[in-house]
């Protein structure tokens, strides 16, 4: 090259020469002796044109970005594992320092700051499900999921794992990946329990399922379809009746307002995190935390990096540094629980600053608001001819509509060409029946926002 | 320029200094009623009893400012890359300010669910990126669902279950093969995947020798997984082979490119015969690490596997761009929908920016950077390199040893690394687990750092070294410029005292807590 490269220092043609002269080189090929030659590929990159200037880089992401339509631009209504909050501004702030975007491994010390917002994020998650030990975050609720089936398969000895009939098939499909096929020796079957009319876990089907061969269950509250479980409490007592544990999954948003796992007898909590702060980012918002109590018996299966407050040698100065880190991948490689590696931790720190904001205030208004907005929605497209609304179950930012004669994808293209992203088709489905739709209605949706949804949909099936 | 460098070196010897903010736990920095952020009131639902919270979640109360004061002090108590940062394995690069601002100005509000006529614009840059990555490797597809290197690594597991039973041989095909040089994430993936690990040893000249792998492959072989180079620098010469005979025994062979920018443009996976390799975006393609991701881990393999591989793919037809998701072998998800979205633009951001002839360059620079380090690292006082016997230059890292000041001081590699923070150093990258090499450190200058920095950050092991040898209190004790002192470690160790949640701290110390 004869013009140095913004990213490059040593770009620069004398740069590059004096290192070469500190060598005793006047190229660097000699440097790469050992790679043998028949390894080398010799011919040219058939690569798109270097773009080294940012103006006109710039301009290419512009115009490649242009088609997309983005949420702001519609009125989206999509949730389903990825969900349209309102991010303060705050947060892109925090999660967009470059001392934290560019931190690696570090240490307690030199990255202190880092390492203490790591530990508020594991506080504050630990405060909303009322649960002692809090890892660092894994990739998605999904992933959280299966680590924790599988710490419950450790834990137990048990090969068997009760999950709802109705459960989200992005998730469940992670969760059968860690979970193994037949053919592998430590499979762990999952077993479906049936979801009644009302949207919960059937008991009678849960009670004839449950015994001692079962590692877990695993029902969420929130479901799938939005539904709350009435009485969680009751779900995880029968499961720890057999000795297996009770994991159940959870919206924190929804921890203002409903009944945190540690207080119903949950044994570990698992669920997202991209509604605490972060922005859907096309999915690639997505987290996952896992929460249990703090006893040996459950910290000691964690996949995860943890992160400890301890004193230092200064009286009375307290620091953040890892703990049983011997257990994890790294410390261990095959013998270590699961694996892990680099995960979510950026928008961890934009996670410990929403919830942080938010208190315990915060997360009352935005659960009742949540739930009103939801409510609202409900019953006013359950008014509208053609569609139908279950308004007996109680729903937290997802509900499902039925569409009588209208098929969904027909319903959803009308209302794009009116700026309106419509919610999920579920048609094929379990626990659907006929042509439906998954809706989602957050604090970010106004009262008009609903209006404009309800006229649209009106003018679609006319 | 050489007496500019010394200027640099002697006013950061002399001045540098942590932000010391004495920030409280956030859950301490709470005041009744107090408000971070409010939204429209509305009426409680009617929901059932057993549904209901009882005690509200114990978080603190404190205005918006307090909230954005209190991280923004944690910010600056973070070194990352705001002094000199050579940590090796983990290439460290400019994280272009470009690709921050296009993720957030136009990622940001899509939903992953979006009819794909709505995504043409961020799915034509995936199909582009692709394109790059299966011209960079020679493979014929890519995924980016994977959330950082070690789930590319699972990602293969699972494609390795699923072509051995498509072909009927997964129940006799139990057995994975790497290197002890290898990343832990393959073994360890290997092993939640239900896989048996075989871990060949290292032998002369610093790999495994052929005999060796030999001895281990068979009908029972499902896949080797491996990286080239090493973390020590070391190319293994009879990776060419090593493939073919693992093909020959019914195996998949999967090419862990953590250590790929010094072999950028020079070799591609493909031509090497492997099935499968693995870049790390947030690694060699410039996108932030964030201290732990969000990463991602591209996944790239050849025809022959494609179809196993997670859904969706992105398919270009003509000018369109679709999700396909229907296809019956496929593993499925490995995580959420189809990947760090905002992360595969940074990485197209990084390598539209290098284009070929940057990753030439970069490549080129990241061999020589590491071979100056070499060559004056090799000058410091009891400062020794892996291999002494392999004399060929290294690649783009290579591991050294303080053992010697170690012996002579008792100073360890790791009080050594805290007394270089004190100077701006970022910690030292030592080694992955197990260490091969006593007090072991693997820096790794890549192609961002100028040689003022990389002479400043030698600067400073000299200069710490000599503290070693003169005051090697100071050096046990360090770091001193830091925002807080040395952990003591012991209590975050013990059940009874570990805490990784407020309400455990203050739980296990109420009698303490209670005194004070």
């Amino acid at each position: 090259m004869t013009r140095a490269h913004p990213w490059m220092a040593t770009s620069a043609p004398s740069a590059k020469q004096e290192m070469l002269s500190a060598l005793g080189l006047s190229t660097v090929d000699s440097l790469f002796s050992q790679i043998p030659d028949d390894h080398l590929y010799g011919k040219p990159f058939d690569l798109p044109p270097q773009l080294a200037s940012e103006v006109v880089l710039s301009r290419h992401l512009d115009d490649l970005m242009r088609r997309n339509v983005t949420c702001r631009d519609s009125l989206c209504f999509l949730g389903a594992g990825a969900w349209p909050h309102y991010v303060p501004a705050i947060c892109d702030e925090v999660a967009n320092r470059y001392e934290w975007q560019t931190s690696v491994f570090g240490s307690p010390t030199s990255d202190h700051g880092r390492n203490q917002a790591w530990f508020e994020f594991c506080s504050q998650i630990g405060a909303l499900v009322e649960m002692d030990f809090v890892g660092l975050p894994v990739y998605s609720w999904g992933c959280a999921a299966g680590h924790a089936v599988r710490m419950a398969s450790r834990m137990t000895g048990r090969r068997r794992v009760l999950i709802p009939a109705v459960m989200d098939p992005e998730r469940l499909s992670v969760l059968r990946n860690y979970c193994e096929p037949r053919e592998m020796a430590r499979h762990i079957e999952i077993v479906e329990v049936a979801v009644g009319p009302d949207g919960c876990i059937d008991r009678a089907d849960l009670a004839a399922k449950l015994d001692h061969t079962v590692a877990a269950l695993y029902f969420e509250t929130p479901g799938y379809h939005g539904v709350i479980e009435g009485d969680p409490g009751a779900l995880c007592a029968m499961a720890r009746k057999v000795g297996a544990e009770a994991i159940t999954g959870v919206d924190p948003l929804s921890l203002g307002l409903l009944e945190a796992p540690g207080a119903y007898g949950a044994t570990i909590a698992v669920g997202p995190t991209q509604p605490l702060g972060v922005h859907m980012n096309a999915g690639g918002g997505v987290g996952g935390f896992i929460a249990s109590p703090d006893t040996v018996r459950y910290a000691t299966e964690y996949n995860t990096l943890n992160i400890s407050i301890g004193e230092t040698v200064q009286a009375g100065e307290y620091g953040f540094g890892l703990t049983l880190f011997h257990q994890s991948s790294y410390g261990s490689r095959e013998e270590g629980k699961d694996w892990t590696g680099n995960s979510v931790y950026l928008w961890a720190l934009a996670n410990a600053a929403y919830m942080s904001a938010m208190g315990p205030e915060g997360f009352a208004e935005i659960g009742r608001l949540i739930m009103a907005r939801c409510r609202h929605a409900a019953e006013a497209i359950d008014g509208i001819k053609g569609c139908s609304v279950d308004l007996s179950r109680p729903v937290f930012k997802e509900f499902v509509v039925h569409f009588e004669t209208a098929r969904v994808a027909e319903v959803n293209a009308g209302l794009r060409a009116k700026g309106i992203f419509g919610g999920k088709d579920v048609s094929k489905e379990p626990g659907t029946d006929g042509q439906a739709a998954l809706f989602c209605v957050t604090e970010a949706h106004t009262e008009g926002d609903i209006a404009t949804l309800v006229t649209a949909l009106k003018e679609v099936l006319a | 320029m050489t007496a500019s460098i010394a200027h640099r070196s002697k006013a950061q010897f002399a001045g540098v200094h942590a932000a010391r903010w004495a920030e409280p736990v956030v859950m301490e920095m709470t005041y009744p009623g107090r408000r971070g952020v409010v939204f429209d009131d509305a009426p409680a639902p009617a929901l059932p009893e057993g549904a209901m919270r009882k005690a509200a979640p114990v978080l603190p109360e404190m205005t918006e400012h307090d909230a954005l004061r209190h991280y923004l002090h944690l910010s600056q108590m973070t070194l990352g890359m705001m002094g000199v940062s050579l940590f090796g394995t983990c290439t460290m690069k400019y994280n272009p300010r470009l690709g921050e601002r296009a993720a957030l100005q136009h990622l940001s509000h899509i939903h992953p669910l979006q009819h794909p006529d709505t995504l043409q614009g961020i799915l034509e840059l995936y199909a582009n990126f692709n394109d790059f990555l299966c011209e960079v490797s020679g493979m014929d597809q890519f995924v980016f669902q994977a959330g950082g290197g070690a789930d590319a690594a699972y990602t293969h597991a699972c494609v390795t279950r699923a072509y051995h039973a498509a072909r009927g041989e997964l129940a006799q095909r139990d057995q994975i093969i790497t290197t002890i040089q290898t990343h832990p994430c393959s073994p360890a993936t290997a092993n939640a995947a239900g896989f048996e690990v075989i871990t060949l040893s290292l032998e002369e000249g610093g790999y495994p020798s052929l005999e060796q792998l030999k001895s281990v492959i068979g009908p029972r072989t499902a896949a080797l997984m491996v990286n080239n180079p090493d973390d020590m620098g070391i190319y293994n010469p009879d990776i060419k082979e090593w493939v073919r005979l693992v093909h020959e025994a019914g195996g998949l062979c999967f090419y862990d490119h953590a250590n790929f920018n010094g072999v950028m443009t020079r070799l591609r996976a493909r031509e090497l015969g492997f099935d499968a390799c693995m870049y790390m975006l947030h690694k060699t393609f410039g996108a932030p690490k964030g201290g732990g991701g969000p990463a991602v881990g591209a996944y790239g393999c050849a025809e022959h596997l494609v179809p196993f591989l997670p859904s969706p793919l992105v398919v270009r037809d003509g000018e369109r761009f679709t999700l396909d998701d229907d296809r019956p072998q496929s593993i499925g998800k490995v995580r959420e929908f189809w990947g760090n979205a905002p992360q595969v633009l940074k990485a197209y951001v990084w390598a539209r920016a290098m284009g070929a002839e940057g990753l030439r360059e970069a490549a080129d620079i990241s061999v020589l950077a590491n071979n100056y380090m070499d060559l004056r690292l090799g000058q410091v006082r009891g400062v020794s390199r892996s291999n002494p016997d392999v004399t060929a230059p290294r690649m783009e890292m290579t591991r050294h040893s303080v053992d010697q000041v170690t012996q002579d001081t008792g100073c360890t590699v790791v009080d050594i690394s805290n007394r270089m923070t004190d100077f701006g150093i970022d910690a030292l990258w030592l080694s992955h687990e197990p260490w091969l090499v006593a007090e072991p450190f693997t820096p790794e200058a890549g192609e961002l750092w100028s040689r003022e920095d990389i002479d400043y950050w030698i600067d400073v092991l000299e200069h710490v070294v000599t503290e070693a040898y003169e005051t090697p209190e100071l050096v046990k004790s360090a770091p001193h410029n830091a925002p807080i002192h040395q952990l003591k470690g012991a209590d975050m160790a013990d059940p009874d005292t570990w805490a990784t949640t407020w309400r455990a701290y203050r739980r296990k110390h109420a009698d303490r807590l209670a005194a004070e």
